[in-house]
């Protein structure tokens, strides 16, 4: 076994996801079995070999540094949960 | 035939010579969504009303001689693009209620161009799934067999082509999830080059390998809509400012002295009889034509699964963090504090696949395991890579079957993620490399499903694909038949 109960439960807490007692039994054992299958890799020697990020060979994009039209406030907030003024309202953070 | 059985280019020859009008088209493509959509689920969400006044629209400009590529053409779209005012639900609960603010650079490009959005159509969930079996908003069913799926992620927009529930479609490809569907429904699909259409727009699943790519009824309506979408943008920091062919002159000329590759491993176990004789009989049909069909070696195609699965659900993990809650999307009425409303949020709002995705790209972005996954995935990636730039010194195109096997039972792979990862075997590598591929149907099995051909060109050789598939297409000897519902 590459992953135990605690180890997923760790992850879960990174990726900020909650999960019942039956889905962690069900996650382990079958990110287990999708981890196994992944040690194909193993059998690659990738020494020296330049990772590969990205399809294409481009670099940097960069544009002029002027200021263009945005989405604006308005806008961005039409889709906010719930909001206050000009903001995003989430629950308290700081005491 | 009716006018919504008809093709992108036989609609522009009748609504040049004035024998038909846009709002005819749209009332007929409504008409059959109203007929079939109850079975095949198709659409997240159908915009008649809009569509209607696009259709308006659209005649009174040819009325002022103003026909435009797409004039009138009735299209869907996948339910991860934006469209100004209508909603983009990536057919998850997270997004169930976000209206988009904004076009994607796709959508604007279309509507330039004149078409007439018919509405957003059925996928898995944020595009992960091979099946459209996912979605939060029910599945898709496949228009030649209800039982079966239509593939995925596009699933929809397949299904949708297929049922004449469009005329045509856009889809997103990040391993497959246009060609796979194409073929499972038994229209063409196409994902081009990394780079070659902008991404603005569409909801990011897998950043180093997502594309955007159309789905039609034949291989010219493949080549009209790529004319319109190809292009660069720079709002897209991937977008390659490389010249656009006009990829309609790739329609009629020959493949004599082409030499077609077909890669040894991509023939192996587990490929359904009846796939292996279509694509015998699709090689036989080529050589008629003048090309040259010969073996070819792609040594690390048994690792594309691997590299894929690893490198996929890692960017996937970072792109899925946006969705806490905070500023569009699903939020729990569950929050005693920010951390609780994030996990409760997120653990409501994910279907189970999406979360077993991030968190496999979680696990394996994790101190201390990015060497032994991502690291180790990206480097057995570049060297897939140097096998396909090796591979088109010597061919043309490479030909494969776009799937192992014919369209599967609905169910039937649902609870093995594995098995269902394994059915994209065919497709995933073109992604991984950034080359550009085209599924076209050639058959169907004895029960009447459809099967699939796939070519792959080099980096930019859209139009190559373009020709042979047209070439195929024009000349093949299967006959075309439409799904009975």
């Amino acid at each position: 076994m590459k992953l135990s109960k605690a180890d997923v439960e760790h992850v879960a807490h990174l990726a900020r996801l909650n999960f019942t007692d039956e889905e962690k039994d069900t996650f382990t054992s079958q990110l287990n079995e999708i981890l196994m299958y992944m040690d194909i890799l193993n059998k690659v020697d990738t020494s020296g070999v330049e990772p590969m990020t990205h399809a294409t060979s481009l670099n940097n994009a960069l544009r002029d540094d002027v200021r263009k039209e945005s989405l604006g406030t308005e806008r961005a907030l039409e889709n906010a949960p719930e909001e206050a003024g000009d903001c995003f309202k989430v629950p308290r953070v700081i005491e | 035939m009716k006018l919504n059985q008809l093709t992108i280019h036989e609609l522009q020859t009748l609504l040049r010579e004035g024998k038909t009008t846009a709002v005819a088209i749209a009332e007929a493509v409504f008409s059959r969504i109203d007929a079939v959509e109850g079975r095949v689920n198709a659409y997240i969400t159908t915009a008649k009303d809009e569509a209607l006044a696009m259709a308006e629209q659209a005649d009174r400009s040819i009325g002022e001689g103003a026909l435009k590529e797409l004039t009138g053409i009735p299209v869907g779209i996948k339910d991860n693009m934006c469209i100004t005012g209508m909603k983009t639900t990536c057919g998850s609960r997270i997004l169930e209620n976000f209206v988009s603010p904004y076009d994607a650079e796709v959508v604007k490009k279309l509507r330039d161009a004149g078409a007439v959005f018919t509405g957003k159509t059925n996928l898995d969930e944020f595009a992960m799934g091979s099946s459209t079996e996912t979605s939060w908003f029910d599945i898709a069913r496949n228009p030649w067999d209800l039982d079966r799926v239509p593939g995925g992620s596009s699933g929809g927009s397949a299904a949708a082509v297929a049922t004449d529930e469009c005329i045509a479609a856009l889809g997103s490809d990040t391993g497959g999830s246009i060609r796979q569907p194409a073929a499972h429904c038994g229209v063409v699909g196409m994902k081009p080059t990394y780079g070659r259409v902008s991404r603005y727009g569409l909801v990011a699943f897998a950043s180093s390998l997502d594309q955007i790519g159309p789905l039609t009824k034949d291989v010219e309506d493949c080549a009209i809509m790529m004319n319109v979408i190809a292009g660069y943008d720079e709002k897209e920091s991937t977008s390659v400012p490389a010249e656009v062919p006009d990829y309609r002159s790739f329609l009629s000329r020959d493949i004599e002295g082409w030499t077609i590759g077909i890669p040894k491993e991509y023939f192996v176990q587990g490929i359904d009889p009846q796939v292996s004789s279509a694509i015998d009989g699709v090689i036989s049909d080529l050589e008629k034509l003048g090309a040259t069909c010969r073996e070819i070696s792609i040594p690390h195609t048994e690792y594309c699964v691997a590299i894929y699965y690893i490198i996929a659900p890692s960017e996937a993990s970072s792109n899925l963090a946006r969705y806490d809650g905070v500023r569009y999307g699903f939020r729990s009425p569950q929050k005693e504090d920010l951390l609780d409303m994030y996990k409760a949020s997120r653990s409501a709002g994910f279907g189970a696949e999406v979360k077993r995705r991030i968190m496999i790209g979680t696990y394996a972005l994790s101190a201390g395991y990015y060497d032994a996954y991502y690291k180790k995935a990206s480097q057995v990636r570049r060297l897939l890579r140097n096998d396909f730039d090796r591979a088109f010194e010597t061919c043309d195109v490479i030909l494969t079957p776009t799937t192992p096997t014919p369209a599967f039972k609905i169910g039937e792979k649902a609870d093995d993620p594995l098995q269902m990862y394994l059915s994209d075997i065919f497709t995933l590598s073109t992604n991984l490399a950034g080359v550009p591929g085209i599924a076209v149907p050639c058959g169907y099995t004895d029960t009447g499903l459809p099967l699939s051909v796939q070519f792959m060109a080099g980096h930019f050789q859209e139009g190559k694909l373009i020709q042979v598939a047209s070439a195929y297409e024009n000349n093949a000897s299967m006959e075309k038949r439409r799904p009975e519902l």
